[in-house]
């Protein structure tokens, strides 16, 4: 009975389902679908003392910001749940030959689980690969999704749905920087 | 316990399930994965598209259907929708265009946006604990610079 949720769940199962959440959290809470302002918030109730926090980050962040910690914490919850239950996902596989193809040609070579092991490992931080994959990757979303005001959820799936232009202007240039990376960037990173 | 602390506890549990319901979905369909991040920049499968794409078009159509019912939230509140708004600085858009491609390079490196990584954490690939350091030290920095960025 399993065998029927195991992945990939196809795309015209999972984007409706993705997309149910956006009147499910207006309808429960009156909360409008973003998950970077998460990271705000984490910033904001850091421990370190308030001289040190920019302006930006001295807010009241429970009364705004105490559902979206909770909302993240129950993605990380359900994606526990779902690991346990079925499995980790062998994303590498399921991907199409033409990108597995393209990227055994910049050295990947263990197709098997959601990340590959070459870029993604405590071992390889050190690694200038790993280390940009990783890190310089995680500054730079949590740096652009602030500035940009919202990341994948709160524009492409929000604020488009909404018909904000910002947001289509926002996820065109969530594509441009990727396409720079894909093809700009990580042949010379991983060549 | 109050009343008033149970229903903060109760509105608090719903995020966290409503949360793990995408938790779920996002692991399942392999958004989560580097692999299926790298196919859609490549153009190599209707994956990402599809799913963005369908999703969108639920929330379009749910957010019409809220809006002309005139549909409470469960505790009576009218549901609002605020724009997103345009900034000052002489440069069109320019947060919209420069902040959103500085986390388009993030997310094809990193293979994963917010969400994403909550997902990975939750999955076990333990590193991404560094990658969420990393995105917090990034909206630190964003939050220091802000005045001087054009938004």
């Amino acid at each position: 009975m399993l065998e029927v949720l195991s992945a990939p769940w196809p795309w015209y199962v999972a984007g409706p389902l993705l997309g149910l959440i956006v009147p499910l959290l207006l309808l429960v809470g009156g909360k409008v679908f973003g998950i970077s302002s998460s990271l705000r918030h984490m910033c904001a109730a850091s421990p370190a003392p308030d001289s040190w926090k920019p302006s930006f980050l001295r807010y009241d962040w429970k009364a705004s910001g105490l559902w979206n910690l909770a909302f993240v914490f129950g993605i990380a919850l359900g994606a526990l749940l779902a690991v346990s239950l079925l499995g980790v996902p062998d994303a590498g596989q399921s991907i199409s030959a033409a990108t597995r193809a393209d990227l055994a040609a910049l050295g990947i070579q263990d197709f098997s689980g959601l990340v590959p092991v070459e870029l993604f490992g405590w071992d390889r931080l050190l690694s200038p690969a790993g280390f940009v994959v990783v890190v310089i990757g995680g500054f730079m979303v949590g740096f652009g999704a602030r500035w940009a005001g919202g990341c994948t959820s709160g524009h492409a799936i929000s604020g488009i749905a909404n018909l904000q232009l910002p947001s289509l202007i926002a996820v065109l240039g969530f594509f441009a920087g990727g396409l720079l990376v894909t093809f700009g960037l990580l042949p010379i990173l991983l060549g | 316990m109050t009343t008033e602390k149970t229903t903060e506890w109760t509105a608090l549990l719903a995020f966290v399930l409503m949360g793990a319901y995408l938790g779920v979905i996002f692991v399942q369909s392999e958004v989560v994965s580097w692999f299926r991040i790298q196919e859609m920049f490549r153009f190599q499968s209707f994956h990402m598209y599809g799913i963005i794409g369908s999703a969108v078009a639920v929330a379009t159509l749910s957010i019409q259907i809220l809006k002309r019912t005139g549909l409470k939230t469960l505790s009576g509140e009218p549901i609002e929708l605020s724009p997103k708004e345009w900034g000052d600085s002489r440069i069109p858009a320019a947060r919209y265009w420069m902040g959103g491609t500085i986390f388009g390079m993030g997310w094809a490196l990193l293979g994963a946006c917010p969400g994403p990584i909550f997902a990975l954490l939750g999955a076990g690939v333990s590193v991404l604990v560094v990658g969420l350091l990393a995105a917090l030290l990034g909206t630190w920095s964003y939050s220091v610079l802000r005045s001087r960025l054009p938004h």
